[in-house]
């Protein structure tokens, strides 16, 4: 088990563990989401090749878009 | 379920609105207990009178002062030119955080109109907005 933060919420994970897989974990949908690891900006396209480590601090957004057209 | 939008922040959202046209304008709304405490005007990187997308970059910053001031990031909010405050398929489409509340504000007719929506599986649900 690791211990890292998850948009500053303290949380134990199960290692080895993908940035997309720690996303899964929770209910959230890799690419609906941004994300933030030890403060840098993570391209999506790099999710499945990071590896979460212990003590990491990861954020992630929801992606955020719409407008009158439908 | 209600959110409370202090009037000062209805009329800055209200002032950014018209300042952006003919594009839409959008930005987050940050505070604690569906009270609004602060507004963060973000870029539309779209760049359009009828879509708007937030700078994920821009959505952290935001993130992080929030964090600092002992809050959270409660809303987020765009502005339709042309069309009533009401979610577009698009917006309904593009709601991909259950918790977070909805901000329309429409400049379609003479005076503007602001309202608030909680977006879930599909279907949008209008939220009270309170002020003071």
């Amino acid at each position: 088990m690791a211990k890292i933060t998850l948009n500053d919420e303290a949380q134990e994970v199960t290692l080895p563990l993908s940035l997309t897989e720690l996303i899964k974990a929770n209910s959230a949908t890799p690419e609906m989401v941004s994300a933030q690891l030890n403060g840098e900006f993570v391209a999506r396209e790099q999710y499945d090749a990071i590896a979460i480590r212990e003590g990491d601090e990861v954020d992630i957004l929801y992606f955020m878009g719409g407008g009158q057209s439908s | 379920m209600t959110i409370n939008i202090p009037q000062h922040i209805v009329e800055a959202i209200i002032r950014q609105a018209y300042g952006e046209l003919p594009n839409e304008a959008c930005g987050l709304l940050t505070g604690l207990n569906g009270a609004v405490k602060k507004q963060y005007p973000l870029t539309n990187t779209d760049h359009s009178p009828e879509h708007f997308s937030f700078d994920p970059r821009e959505q952290f910053k935001v993130l992080k002062e929030a964090r600092a001031d002992g809050c959270k990031i409660i809303a987020n909010y765009h502005s339709h030119p042309a069309s009533p405050a009401r979610p577009s398929e698009e917006d309904i489409r593009l709601a991909y955080d259950p918790d977070a509340v909805y901000v329309i504000v429409s400049l379609a007719e003479k005076e503007p109109t602001l309202k608030a929506f909680s977006i879930k599986n599909g279907t949008a649900e209008e939220v009270t907005v309170t002020g003071n």
